[in-house]
């Protein structure tokens, strides 16, 4: 019973950091740009719903509603006016502009919020549910942060797949000299794939923040976006699929480290995923790379 | 009576490159025009201004009344200019239908325009239809190539631009390719520019043609006569 709730308990955990996961590989798939200020953009509207909530008495809902909207807008200018000008540059280029915007962020947010640890109440409880006398390593709250990420990655697909404008996404990250000709503004969606992908990443910050007491510090994101990465990477770096499928893996397989080895080499057992995986099949498990052909 | 597309000593260059040097064009409408010459003989970089994806350095490029050279890459296909990029252009990752109907994405009458260019293009093309819902990328040639030309058609063009499109195909799918044109072109009114390094097949089907060498147009004039003239084809075409 202990090993199937560490499966439950790491698999939820894995949801969240798939959700971030998926953020990066929104914008991976359609611009080739890593974005290591994700976990900085993420903090940010965490404090920003933190701040409504805790600092103002708002409602938990229109705080996590206004992170939402304040990731897409934050994710939609950041593409606008640091990665536009970059575009077509030598590779480094964005590498070193997101690392510089996610120190910056930390820094203003460290400013404004101060940089000791806070804490961002869950809307659930986080007491464990009980079947009979059996313990269940699953919180309604927990219950809800699956249902949220599922929910946001149901309306992407549905968004991706079935709309005119998902098309017009995918024409766009795909080959976008093609879509230009064929009357996609390009520009335009890229400014909204960076906008969603920064809002999926806002979820995932408000939905972790809530999960432990004392969460929320400027610096506090940093490993979540490690574990993001790793799971993003296991899944292909280019496939949505495969971020779900990364992070329920990570997820799952630090619980049993931390459990079965030592929790105290945690963040370690990210690299050694990461490690393993890119040593066996380094195009991750998901990855569509290998069947492109032009 | 004038077409459309009328280009005026264009002068296009890559770096110190002149890769269109004072190119003048007046294509017929409602014609096929066959644009010749060996490789880096300045076709493909024509094909890219006219589109927008490159910006010649002097020179001008109208159709219709409006001014290309001050239209965006993204609005060309709104004036009735549809692209058949060279190596297919098809995205590759998109289904067969998904390439089809961003070819009719832009219209604001889109719903009816893709029912009714889904029904056209699948019974000009049965092998499209049969492949509907796979990825373009198990499409062979000749199908990617039907694919790509379906995929302009299906924006209504009044001129259809294509790169190449005998690459790499056998000659019994060029012949297939070209003679639709050729059908197009006489029933519906299509203006076409076709862009070849195969001249026979080009010539073939064209109602006129220019040769194109090193950025310049060496030679003009009906396709026949083109065809006809042995001392041209030798020195530029080739056959």
């Amino acid at each position: 019973m202990t090993f199937l709730n560490l499966v439950i308990s790491g698999a939820a955990n894995g949801v969240v950091y798939a959700a971030v996961a998926l953020a990066l590989v929104l914008i991976w798939r359609s611009t080739g740009i890593l974005n290591f200020a994700q976990g900085g953009m993420l903090m940010f509207t965490t404090f920003i719903a933190w701040d409504l909530v805790h600092l103002h008495g708002a409602n938990y809902w229109v705080g996590l509603v206004v992170a939402l909207l304040a990731g897409l807008v934050l994710g939609a200018v950041v593409e606008r006016v640091l990665i536009r000008p970059i575009e077509g540059g030598p590779p480094i280029n964005p590498v070193i502009v997101t690392l510089g915007l996610l120190l910056l962020l930390e820094a203003v947010a460290g400013m404004i919020w101060g940089s000791g640890v806070s804490s961002f109440a869950p809307e659930f409880s986080l007491n464990d549910y009980h079947v009979g006398h059996q313990l269940i390593l699953f919180s309604p709250d927990y219950l809800f942060i699956v249902l949220a990420v599922l929910g946001v990655m149901v309306a992407l697909y549905v968004l991706f797949q079935h709309t005119p404008i998902g098309l017009r996404m995918r024409a766009s990250a795909f080959n976008p000299e093609v879509a230009r000709l064929l009357g996609v503004r390009v520009g335009r969606l890229l400014t909204l794939g960076w906008g969603l992908a920064a809002m999926v990443g806002a979820l995932a910050g408000v939905l972790i923040a809530g999960t432990q007491p004392g969460y929320i510090n400027p610096n506090a994101f940093d490993g979540l976006l490690i574990l993001g990465f790793t799971a993003a990477v296991v899944g292909g770096l280019d496939s949505p699929l495969g971020a779900l499928a990364g992070g329920l893996l990570v997820g799952v397989i630090q619980q049993l480290l931390d459990n079965y080895v030592s929790i105290d080499l945690d963040s370690f057992y990210t690299f050694v995923v990461l490690l393993v995986v890119l040593m066996l099949r380094p195009s991750g498990l998901f990855s569509r790379t290998a069947v492109r052909r032009v | 009576m004038t077409s459309g597309l009328v280009l005026d000593n264009v002068v296009t260059t890559y770096g110190a490159v002149r890769a269109l040097d004072g190119v003048s064009l007046d294509v017929a409408d409602g014609k096929i025009t066959a644009v010749l010459g060996a490789n880096g003989a300045g076709k493909t970089t024509l094909l890219r201004t006219v589109n927008g994806l490159v910006r010649p350095a002097a020179g001008s490029i109208r159709f219709g009344g409006h001014d290309l050279l001050a239209t965006p890459v993204e609005r060309i296909v709104t004036l009735g200019i549809a692209h058949v990029p060279e190596g297919r252009g098809v995205i590759t990752e998109l289904t067969v239908e998904e390439n089809l109907r961003l070819g009719a994405l832009w219209r604001s009458d889109r719903r009816r325009e893709t029912v009714n260019g889904l029904a056209t293009v699948y019974e000009m093309f049965p092998p499209l239809a049969e492949r509907r819902d796979r990825a373009a990328d198990t499409l062979s040639g000749g199908e990617r190539q039907m694919l790509a030309i379906g995929r302009a058609l299906m924006s209504r063009p009044s001129l259809l631009l294509l790169d190449e499109p005998s690459l790499g195909l056998a000659p019994r799918i060029t012949a297939q390719i070209m003679a639709t044109l050729r059908r197009l072109s006489a029933e519906d009114g299509l203006t076409v520019v076709l862009v070849e390094q195969n001249a026979r097949s080009a010539l073939s089907v064209a109602d006129s043609a220019v040769i194109l060498n090193l950025g310049r147009v060496v030679a003009s004039g009906a396709a026949d006569d083109l065809a006809g003239d042995e001392q041209l084809r030798h020195a530029y075409l080739g056959f």
